[in-house]
């Protein structure tokens, strides 16, 4: 029971995860919170959905176009909701950020209207037993897969040209532009590859509880900012730490104090962490 | 190669550099001395793109740079090390080095001159896995000007590369640009320290509160009686006593 509900926390976890790596690398380099990053996750998942059910693409065609209409809409989000904003008072992109994630949800509201959609593919998962203990194959394909990711953006920012720059312009905009990094290209890259990350855990959160509705990215939003600040708003591992702590912390609380509760554990622990550690557990910006 | 005419820049409505023309010739080591407040470190902010100028030109081999962002500046072959050092404290010694060169399009010749840099600087070498926030102060001045070179600039600017610095750092500092300085590289310096200046100087100029009052072969300077009452200590006593 124990790791059970261990492994059901990792997953769901590693899909807050995906979303908080979002959240930190935009804040990272803008300093901004990007309260629309659920609604970015909700259209990945619904271009996933709607690509599939034409019937004319296969499953990894559907979820490489889900990303990338999430990165992209992530990029022009930023040029339209923030860009215009540079250098006016912190809230003023904040509010602009809560304006869009209203807009979005409406639009999606409107094209695809209220009602949830499943999965149009069923897979055939089967269950298969490690140590003595039942592993669904599904929990364990998207656990992978949200590692895999992690890992590949980690690499990213760690050993390329790009993400060093990335780095460089969170840690010092003025020397980074001294260097010949062009800040605006990079503030893009950024939510490009932010928003790419939340479009893939809103998939894989679409196959998991098979459902795909407009108000989808609300929670796993907010949940997933609860964790970017449990790990340290601005630290890649941190939202990483963060995402998988708060998704263990959640099942497990579910499990043996009370399911009914399940989603206030999210908040408590957010609020704890603004209350006693309000740098989060690796806190600081460009680690 | 480098030249200012009538340049005025501040922030706001506060104009500090209220008008200075200067030059650079290839080659040259030139200084731009002045106490604090005098308008040094805004000079080579809006030199280097940082600071739009209010008035005035900044020409560069013939480019007018005076509405050219910064990274397009240091693309031309102006490279500046900037007050304070500011290297990439979180990042390695090394990416701190890539960085320098990451408007570079000959990226493995890039590569070529980071081993040369490290070869002349051995230290760059042993700690380059290191945060470069771990590096002593001199040790990230040394780092800040390796990452400008990174650039190869046709002219290298550096703003106040002694500040803060013990004085054995000091000396180090500027025994590397003399070295550069021997290898024909051009530098625009600013110094607060205008003795250390001088010394390295082909020529200078005096900056007060944002005009240039003096300027002249840096031999000339020295001996000069003004400056030597203001910048360089000498006479002190015979003014006060």
């Amino acid at each position: 029971m124990f790791l059970q509900q261990l492994l059901n926390g990792l997953t769901a976890g590693a899909v807050y995860a995906l979303i908080a790596l979002g959240y930190t690398m935009i804040y990272g380099i803008l300093g901004l919170i990007n309260f629309a990053q659920g609604e970015i996750y909700m259209c990945g998942a619904f271009v996933a959905v709607l690509l599939l059910g034409t019937g004319q693409v296969n499953f990894y065609v559907a979820f490489a176009g889900g990303m990338a209409a999430a990165a992209l809409l992530g990029v022009v989000l930023e040029r339209v909701a923030f860009r215009p904003l540079r250098g006016a008072h912190p809230l003023v992109p904040l509010i602009s950020a809560i304006g869009a994630s209203i807009f979005l949800q409406s639009l999606a509201l409107l094209l695809f209207g209220p009602l949830d959609r499943s999965f149009p593919i069923q897979f055939s998962f089967s269950t298969i037993t490690i140590a003595g203990l039942p592993v669904s194959s599904l929990q364990g394909a998207i656990l992978g897969a949200a590692l895999g990711l992690m890992a590949l953006l980690v690499i990213f920012v760690r050993y390329t040209r790009y993400g060093k720059a990335i780095v460089a312009c969170a840690l010092d905009r003025d020397t980074a532009r001294l260097m010949g990094i062009n800040v605006d290209r990079m503030v893009s890259l950024t939510f490009f590859i932010g928003s790419a990350l939340s479009g893939a855990a809103g998939i894989m959160m679409a196959i998991y509880y098979n459902a795909t509705y407009p108000r989808m990215g609300l929670l796993p939003g907010l949940k997933a900012f609860s964790a970017a600040v449990l790990g340290g708003v601005g630290s890649i591992p941190g939202a990483i730490c963060g995402g998988l702590l708060l998704g263990v912390a959640e099942s497990l609380g579910a499990a043996y104090i009370s399911s009914g509760y399940k989603d206030a554990f999210a908040f408590a622990i957010l609020i704890l962490v603004l209350l006693i550690r309000p740098k989060g557990i690796l806190g600081g910006r460009g680690d | 190669m480098l030249t200012l005419k009538s340049l005025q820049a501040g922030y706001g409505r506060l104009t500090v550099l209220k008008g200075i023309s200067l030059h650079v010739r290839p080659g040259e080591v030139v200084t731009l001395i002045g106490g604090n407040g005098a308008g040094k470190s805004t000079a080579l902010r809006a030199i280097s793109g940082l600071l739009p100028p209010f008035k005035g030109t900044v020409e560069f081999n013939g480019t007018d740079l005076t509405r050219l962002p910064p990274e397009r500046i240091v693309s031309l072959g102006l490279a500046l090390v900037p007050e304070g050092r500011r290297v990439f404290a979180s990042l390695s010694v090394a990416a701190n080095l890539e960085l320098g060169a990451f408007h570079r399009r000959d990226q493995r010749q890039a590569r070529r001159d980071l081993a040369a840099i490290q070869e002349r600087f051995p230290l760059l070498r042993e700690r380059a896995a290191q945060p470069a926030g771990t590096l002593s102060g001199g040790e990230q001045q040394i780092l800040a000007i390796c990452r400008a070179l990174m650039a190869r600039p046709r002219l290298l600017m550096l703003d106040e590369p002694s500040m803060g610095l013990a004085p054995l750092m000091v000396n180090q500092v500027y025994q590397i640009l003399q070295e550069l300085k021997d290898e024909g590289t051009t530098l625009l310096l600013i110094e607060q320290n205008a003795r250390a200046a001088l010394k390295l100087a082909d020529r200078g100029y005096v900056l007060e509160t944002g005009r240039i009052i003096l300027d002249g072969a840096a031999a000339e300077l020295r001996e000069d009686p003004e400056v030597q009452r203001a910048y360089l200590g000498k006479g002190y006593r015979e003014v006060w006593e």
